[in-house]
């Protein structure tokens, strides 16, 4: 055997072995779509949430019938659980464009295990986020006013309103998440077309072939797909700050104490993130678990993401500070009894579940131990996304409980209508996930791909 | 390999080989597969080097390096997204101006109708909403999908590229194809296999089904549909009213006002008062008061009494003074003569109309007719004057009858009048007409 026999060999094995981690990595991907029947837990969570979706269209069918209300909403306390579930489902929807277009910019390469679920989440957040100003205008179906159009009403949207900036904001986000999600995942949408095809199960590869609108993974196509890639995340950047930040515009912009405030913007932004990834892994701990797919997220990644929730955590927590010292420093009194009347007031139990939520659950990922225990990250983020509801719960309702005038003070308690809808948006939510999970390529299989160090295999120049 | 069209026999039978006789249609390229991506960028070198321009090179993942290799020159799709990013800007803040400032400027609490900060938030959303539309519609139209019917699809080999496989593939429709050299130039940069691929032996399987032509031509017209209503609509009139698609509360299942009903006799909506009703708080049962009549044992009559409840002072003087100038002086004058200013105005166009005088000593009618009568008048009207019930209330008729008699007295005073320690030095006045 020759010298150049010997290398050709050593060639072929190593050729071999980096296309059977390209096939593993589909086949690990894959397997979840393609088995013929569904896991068993899969379809309890799909009956539960099914069952959570049904109360909450109820919800909307009896509001949207009666009128507001049926809600705990009052003169007083005009904006609630409506307003407070908005802002909690936009936020939670904002770590998935943090996850795919943030980490993307900045070369994160593990962000490509979690990127496509993060991303899925985003929408479907952003769309159970939208029902929520939807329904609290009461009448749903005249939602097209404001969309600007030449009209016999002589009519046209107030476009200095916080709450038209939200319209665009909102629209503009949601567009753009579906499609920076779609387009990242035509390439895993064609490798399930191909997969179908040579399974000959006919059907799904017609389904899968439209959506992969006949993907051909060309370098020329993926030259411009890179490059269009690219500046979608760099688009998308900005636009969630901006999101996040007209949302606040809704509260800062106003005259109330307790949302008369210019550190809304940057304060909402970090409770989004911080809110978002605790979304994100509330998901992905147990979808890990359940579709063996331990490999492909990495412990390092989910522990990456608690180093961020404790940052995001403690910057919530200096802006919880922050309105304080303010309130006292500012010698407002109104300031000064809204910030007193937020800890101490009807709504006490409130602030104090929003803090310790916020502020002391997350430092238990100071400890390693904890950021290697998923069932403990997995509460942990639980008891996160309860306490970043309540923060907006707390901002909303408090303040406007006790506003200037003592005789307008009252104290707001919801109906079952309001917590009705609430559970139906978590159905509706993990409804979307689940059957995401089921039928989409939930790992974006191309990147993954790209990202292992078999993508260099048989280069010359190693990079 | 299964593919029995292999480098070693590249003008082979393919119509004939193997087992399976198989039916093909024109040549349209070959594609060769390669083991490892380090490789491809190899052979992607190399057929650039021969100067093929029309082939490409396939793999699961882009792969770091090939661009320069195969020599692809950068897309100008970050430009043509600029533009898309500016227009949105432009376009963004046009439209807020023009609706909110210029076609119907809105007065939002005196704030000014065009103020860029207030207009910010909307323009950097529609930016980058339509810098995101541009870059997704712009990257499918510059790679021209979709093409679900690209001919490579027939080769087995190529639904590997999207798993674990790197091919190139040259078509024939470079001026450099060549039936022999080219397979072979591939199988010598190390291709581990290499195929020809033909189109559909079927010539309908290569154009576009009529069906989804069909649909689309459809589907178009339908799309239309609504703004060629809304068309119709701007240049023609229509005494209809708007379709409501959701009428809200428009239009409400009730009766309102003065409509035709069955359900009462007289087919009237409208209840009338029943005979008798008196309103809360309005029996009015004092009828010296009210209607300025005194009962008698001998039958009823006009009071030449001022009602017990009011108080005859000057202040109620100086009042019914100050009522009868604003109710009573256009027509009957300061004086009571019946010469103010509409009759004056009468007299100035050559008309001749008076109004009654109040105070006319040779015609005393009005100076000896009861308080009560006065009243009434003042309530209800006489010949062309009308009621003024619904003007002035009850106490200021009073008041103003108490100052009618004042008028009356002292526009036919004489000296009598005058007390006794006032008269010296006073000059009586020209006898009034």
């Amino acid at each position: 055997m020759s010298t150049a026999d010997a290398t050709m060999d050593s060639h072929h094995a190593e050729a071999g072995k980096a296309r059977e981690a390209f096939r593993a990595v589909t086949r690990d991907v894959a397997w979840v779509a393609e088995a013929p029947r569904p896991h068993k837990a899969w379809l309890a969570a799909l009956a539960v949430s099914l069952v959570l979706l049904a109360i909450g269209l109820y919800s909307i069918y009896v509001l949207v019938t009666t009128g507001i209300g049926v809600w705990g909403n009052s003169n007083t306390v005009c904006w609630a659980w409506d307003i407070t579930n908005f802002v909690w489902w936009i936020g939670i929807g904002h770590a998935g464009t943090l996850i795919s277009a943030v980490l993307y910019l900045t070369r994160q390469t593990w962000r490509v295990s979690i990127n496509r679920s993060a991303e899925a989440m985003t929408i479907f957040a952003v769309m159970c986020a939208g029902l929520f100003p939807l329904l609290h205008t009461g009448r749903p179906w005249f939602a097209w006013w404001m969309i600007p159009h030449p009209n016999d009403m002589q009519m046209w949207p107030q476009f200095r309103s916080p709450l038209m900036w939200d319209v665009f904001a909102v629209t503009t986000y949601m567009l753009t998440s579906i499609l920076f999600w779609y387009m990242g995942m035509v390439p895993d949408l064609a490798t399930f077309r191909d997969r179908c095809a040579a399974r000959g199960d006919k059907l799904r590869a017609i389904i899968y072939g439209a959506v992969a609108l006949g993907w051909r993974g060309s370098a020329r196509q993926w030259h411009r797909y890179e490059r269009a890639y690219l500046i979608l995340a760099g688009l998308a950047t900005p636009l969630v700050f901006s999101v996040h930040s007209v949302v606040s515009f809704d509260f800062a912009t106003s005259q109330l104490p307790g949302w008369h405030t210019t550190i809304f913007p940057p304060y909402f932004v970090a409770g989004a993130i911080f809110s978002g990834f605790a979304m994100v892994f509330t998901l992905l701990i147990p979808a890990r678990h359940l579709f063996n797919l331990k490999h492909i997220i990495k412990d390092e990644h989910v522990e990456a993401a608690c180093k961020i929730m404790l940052a995001t955590g403690m910057m919530v927590g200096l802006a919880y500070a922050t309105e304080f010292f303010i309130a006292w420093y500012s010698g407002n009194m109104f300031e000064g009894f809204t910030f007193i009347n937020r800890a101490f007031g009807p709504f006490w139990w409130a602030y104090f579940l929003m803090v310790g939520c916020n502020v002391l659950v997350p430092q238990a990922f100071w400890f390693k131990k904890v950021r290697r225990t998923p069932i403990a990250i997995f509460c942990l983020c639980l008891l996160i996304n309860v306490g970043m509801w309540f923060e907006r719960f707390v901002i909303i309702a408090t303040s406007l409980a006790r506003s200037f005038l003592p005789a307008q003070w009252s104290y707001y308690t919801p109906t079952r209508y309001d917590v009705g809808l609430f559970i139906g948006t978590l159905g509706l939510f993990f409804t979307l996930f689940l059957l995401f999970f089921r039928y989409a390529p939930v790992i974006a299989i191309s990147e993954v791909k790209g990202a292992m160090p078999e993508a260099h295999a048989g280069k010359k120049h190693q990079p | 390999m299964s593919d029995e069209r292999t480098p070693d026999s590249p003008s082979g039978d393919d119509d004939h080989g193997g087992t399976a006789v198989r039916r093909e249609g024109p040549l349209f390229g070959v594609l060769a597969e390669f083991d490892t991506p380090g490789e491809l960028i190899d052979a992607a070198r190399k057929v650039r080097a021969a100067g093929y321009t029309e082939f490409d090179c396939y793999s699961p993942f882009p792969v770091h390096g090939i661009d320069e290799a195969m020599g692809i020159r950068r897309t100008i799709l970050p430009v043509i997204i600029f533009l898309g990013g500016f227009a949105g800007t432009v376009g963004g803040l046009v439209l807020q101006w023009w609706c909110n400032a210029y076609n119907w400027p809105w007065n939002i609490s005196g704030k000014p109708a065009w103020s860029i900060p207030a207009n910010v938030p909307i323009g950097f959303e529609t930016t980058i909403l339509l810098a995101v539309f541009t870059s997704f519609f712009g990257m499918w139209i510059a790679n021209k999908l979709p093409q679900v019917w690209h001919p490579f699809f027939r080769a087995e080999r190529f639904n590997h590229i999207t798993d674990d496989a790197f091919l190139i593939g040259i078509e024939v429709r470079d001026r450099r194809f060549d039936g022999e050299a080219t397979p072979k130039l591939l199988a010598d940069a190390g291709a581990i296999s290499v195929e020809r691929v033909h189109f559909d032996p079927s010539p309908a399987v290569r154009v576009m089904p009529k069906w989804i032509t069909a649909f689309i031509v459809a589907s178009t017209a339908f799309a239309l549909i609504p703004f060629a209503v809304a068309a119709k609509a701007r240049t023609s009139h229509s005494t209809e009213p708007h379709i409501h698609i959701f009428p809200d509360m428009d239009f409400q299942p009730k009766y309102k006002s003065d409509q035709a009903m069955d359900l009462f006799g007289d087919g009237r909506e409208n209840r009338g008062e029943i005979a008798g009703t008196v309103a809360r708080g309005s029996l009015d049962a004092d009828d010296l008061f009210f209607r300025g009549i005194e009962h008698a044992p001998d039958g009823d009559s006009w009071t030449t009494k001022f009602p017990a409840r009011l108080t005859i002072n000057d202040q109620l003087m100086k009042r019914g003074k100050n009522r009868f100038e604003i109710y009573c002086t256009p027509c009957h004058g300061y004086d009571g003569r019946g010469m103010g200013a509409v009759p004056t105005r009468v007299a100035a166009g050559g008309g001749a109309w008076q109004a009654r005088n109040l105070v006319d000593a040779g015609n005393p009618v009005v100076i000896h007719m009861p308080n009560g009568q006065l009243f009434n008048t003042i309530s209800n009207g006489y010949n062309t004057m009308m009621g003024y019930a619904a003007q002035i209330p009850h106490a200021d008729r009073w008041a103003i009858v108490l100052y009618v008699r004042a008028l009356q007295r002292s526009q036919n005073a004489g000296l009598d009048d005058v007390p006794a320690d006032h008269r010296s030095g006073m000059q009586m006045p020209e006898a009034p007409q």
